[in-house]
């Protein structure tokens, strides 16, 4: 019976998104004031049906309710409480559902959030964010119904998939969805922007917290995958340029672009145009990753099975978003140039920020599109290699990073850059001076740890000088959006340190070891003790017990584990870690080498691994930090 | 010609110089990185490239897996229903791989043998790449398709 009620809320949602997506708009061309006011009960009421809707999903899992396919597919009786809820979004089904309740949760946000602006404005961008909701829904009901009912019910489900029992995915899809579906704000923002058929700057200052929020989260939720897949996966890598990957990642690039060039049309009325082109890509590309994913066209170790009516589905849906959005562009594009400025100025940097980060997103896009295209023009099945994507990549940043810290020193309109540069120079000389020598005493990889040392030591100077010249130009007036992008930049040193420095010094040893043996990875010593079998609560383990240690000094017993889940299906790998400020020690097991005790390890050495975490938290907490700024407390009437 | 023009000319053609030289660059990392999917049938047939890398799909052919104790070093056979190949691989096995289920390999051959760098099974044990479901004959298809059928799988010719 609750299924049926689920699903019953699910077609009233549908409803409800049709009507938002219809009434306030009309309301909003014919200048009926009543329409338009129905935007934002219309807002609540779609929120409130969607909740009920994945509650009721929710239940069905905790009640073991397996008539439902979708429950007997992703659960079993066996399975932990904690995980018995996340399951929800362990598959395609739940995890649409996931997607449209947040869709639906930012929606009703705007709704309350955006009493202060003019009821038109108010009614599009509700509206338009109701026609993202009706397309999903519709998805949803037509491809996808996660209600779906199994006669007769089996008696015991299948299980969730093991690698997802673990606490970072309970985390990881909440936060890219909310990150993902933040920047349709951007977006519904930018077509109302377009049907009105000009640009206010008021508007931009009041989108901008929203797209500061979405990108917080698109952070959170690629670095806490990112994170996940290194101590889930067994094998020790952060970052695998796999398609699912580069499909949360190009809107990331694209909303990193789409913040400086924001707040430059907000407080300049410069890039205008590209802000809204920019704010219609980084929600297209959103869209453009969910069809990655969902249609299994590309081979990923992403393990969503692959369906062609969904992939139809969706990218059909994303042709239509896309299209409709940039012939609306060509049409309606504001021409305003706002003011001038000259090539040496902060706009002219943030213009170059913008051009390296699309340049960056555009790269990936065409390594992660290619083999469709190789497919498509018969050139072949074909993927392509992670060092594509790596190497072009630290050749468009180099730039990027080279440029950091001229740009907070800049002044808007005109500037002389060569004073900036005279400010910077001795940092600029010491961070050289620093990775010259680490070039030359690093064991292995130099130049990427000359890189590493020197992207962290200038862009964490380059930062600091900017934070001394605040303090002496303006007495230490910080205001929240200066903070918040001084904590970003800082994020980016951190992430740029940690990240060469692991892919450049990391040690990684495969090793057949005997019981008792040890060995030496980097300065360490890894002794292999044995393995035990032990029981957990739905699956048995066998155990290995590693000794690690430096010199004379023994750091602890590492745990890694196989573990065998009782729903049957293959082997799981949990590797474990000593974590430290400096350096991961890493293992994982692999498989027993012969019948005398004798397992596969994997033990790797990362040093600094922990800091591309913590970069990307500090980058997200700047990204927070601006949305306190008073500027965005006004009332959206005050220019 | 005005002096905001000249500016202008020498800012476009200076992006359109970035722009060419970033074309370049980028299809040079692509024709250097970009792997092939070849099935053993056309490494059978000399379909797959001789000395340059490629990944081989299919499926692990059952009991071919042997290990030499006390090292890493494994040998198993990749087939397609219609013929197979032996490929050799020294390091950890992913968790998913098994005789019976679909694996996707990078490497090259040596002599007969396919030396891999890489071995990729997929997380879901249902679930096979659809690049390598495509390659695969019918019966196979559908012989994957009924789960336990597996155990009589055919390997085909070598």
């Amino acid at each position: 019976m609750l299924p049926e009620l689920g699903q019953m809320a699910l077609l009233i949602a549908f409803v409800l998104s049709l009507l938002l997506g219809t009434l306030p708009l009309w309301g909003a061309q014919r200048g009926n004031v009543a329409l338009q006011l129905t935007a934002r009960p219309l807002s609540f009421a779609l929120l409130a049906a969607v909740t009920v809707s994945y509650i009721l999903l929710t239940m069905a899992f905790v009640q073991h309710d397996f008539s439902v396919a979708y429950v007997a597919k992703n659960s079993n009786t066996l399975l932990p409480v904690m995980y018995q809820v996340s399951a929800v979004w362990g598959a395609h089904e739940g995890s649409l559902l996931l997607w449209v309740l947040t869709l639906c949760v930012w929606i009703a946000a705007v709704a309350v959030f955006s009493k202060n602006l003019p009821d038109v404005v108010h009614a599009r961008v509700l509206a338009i964010m109701g026609l993202v909701a009706l397309g999903f829904l519709a998805f949803t009901v037509i491809t996808s119904n996660p209600f779906e009912r199994m006669l007769p019910a089996p008696l015991e489900g299948h299980d969730l998939n093991p690698l997802l029992q673990d606490p970072g995915l309970i985390f990881h899809p909440p936060l890219l969805y909310i990150g993902y579906v933040g920047f349709s704000v951007a977006f519904a923002f930018a077509i109302a922007a377009l049907i009105e058929g000009h640009i206010d700057t008021r508007w931009i200052r009041w989108a901008r917290p929203w797209t500061n929020v979405a990108w917080a989260f698109l952070t959170l939720g690629i670095a806490l995958g990112s994170f996940w897949a290194y101590y889930e996966l067994g094998w020790g890598g952060w970052w695998f340029w796999d398609p699912v990957e580069n499909a949360s990642f190009m809107p990331w690039l694209v909303g990193a672009a789409l913040l400086h060039s924001q707040a430059t049309t907000e407080k300049r009325g410069s890039f205008s145009s590209w802000t809204l082109l920019l704010a219609i890509a980084a929600f297209s590309l959103s869209l453009l990753g969910t069809f990655l994913v969902r249609s299994g066209v590309l081979t990923s170790v992403h393990a969503f099975a692959s369906d062609p009516e969904r992939g139809m589905f969706i990218l059909a849906f994303l042709c239509c978003v896309v299209g409709g959005s940039l012939v609306l562009f060509a049409l309606r594009a504001p021409k305003e140039a706002g003011k001038p400025f000259q090539w040496q100025s902060r706009e002219s940097l943030l213009l170059l920020n913008n051009l390296l980060l699309t340049a960056a997103a555009a790269m990936v896009l065409l390594g992660t599109l290619y083999p469709l295209l190789a497919d498509a023009l018969g050139l072949g099945k074909v993927s392509v290699g992670p060092p594509y994507f790596g190497k072009l990549f630290l050749i468009l940043m180099a730039p990027l990073v080279l440029l950091i810290p001229f740009g907070p020193l800049s002044r808007w309109q005109r500037e002389n850059l060569s004073d900036i540069a005279r400010w910077l120079a001795p940092w600029l000389a010491l961070a050289v001076l620093i990775a010259v020598i680490a070039y030359f005493r690093a064991p292995q990889h130099p130049l990427k740890s000359a890189m590493a040392w020197f992207s962290g030591i200038w862009l964490a100077l380059g930062t600091a000088r900017f934070v001394w010249h605040r303090f002496a130009q303006s007495q230490g007036r910080f205001t929240a959006e200066i903070i918040g992008m001084v904590t970003a930049h800082a994020g980016v040193a951190v992430f740029c340190f940690g990240a060469l420095m692991t892919e450049g010094l990391s040690v990684e040893k495969d090793v057949a070891a005997k019981p008792g043996q040890s060995f030496e990875v980097g300065d360490y010593r890894f002794t292999f003790l044995g393995v035990t079998e032990v029981a957990g609560a739905n699956f048995i383990a066998q155990r290995g017990d590693i000794q690690i240690g430096i010199g004379e000094r023994h750091l602890g017993i590492l745990h890694p584990e196989k573990r065998q889940y009782a729903s049957g299906g293959s082997s799981m790998t949990e590797a474990d870690m000593h974590g430290g400020l400096t350096r991961d020690l890493y293992v994982a097991l692999g498989e027993p080498t012969d019948n005398a005790g004798g397992w596969a390890l994997r033990l790797h050495v990362k040093p600094f691994v922990r800091w591309i975490w913590f970069g990307a938290i500090l980058m997200a907490l700047g990204s927070l930090i601006v949305i306190f700024d008073k500027r965005f407390k006004r009332k959206g009437h005050e220019a | 010609m005005n002096p905001v023009r000249k500016r202008r000319l020498i800012l476009v053609g200076l992006v359109l110089l970035a722009a060419a030289a970033a074309a370049a660059f980028i299809a040079m990392a692509l024709q250097e990185n970009i792997n092939y999917l070849h099935t053993p049938s056309e490494v059978r047939t000399g379909k797959a490239p001789e000395s340059a890398r490629f990944r081989l799909g299919g499926v692990v052919c059952n009991g071919s897996v042997q290990r030499t104790e006390g090292t890493l070093d494994v040998r198993f056979n990749v087939t397609d229903g219609k013929r197979y190949v032996p490929v050799q691989f020294n390091g950890i096995l992913p968790d998913m791989f098994k005789e019976g289920t679909s694996v996707i390999a990078t490497g090259k051959m040596k002599g007969s043998e396919f030396v891999a760098g890489e071995v990729l099974a997929k997380h879901d044990e249902t679930y096979m790449p659809a690049e390598v479901a495509k390659s695969m004959s019918p019966e196979m298809q559908a012989k994957m398709s009924q789960g336990p059928a597996m155990h009589t799988l055919d390997c085909g010719a070598p």
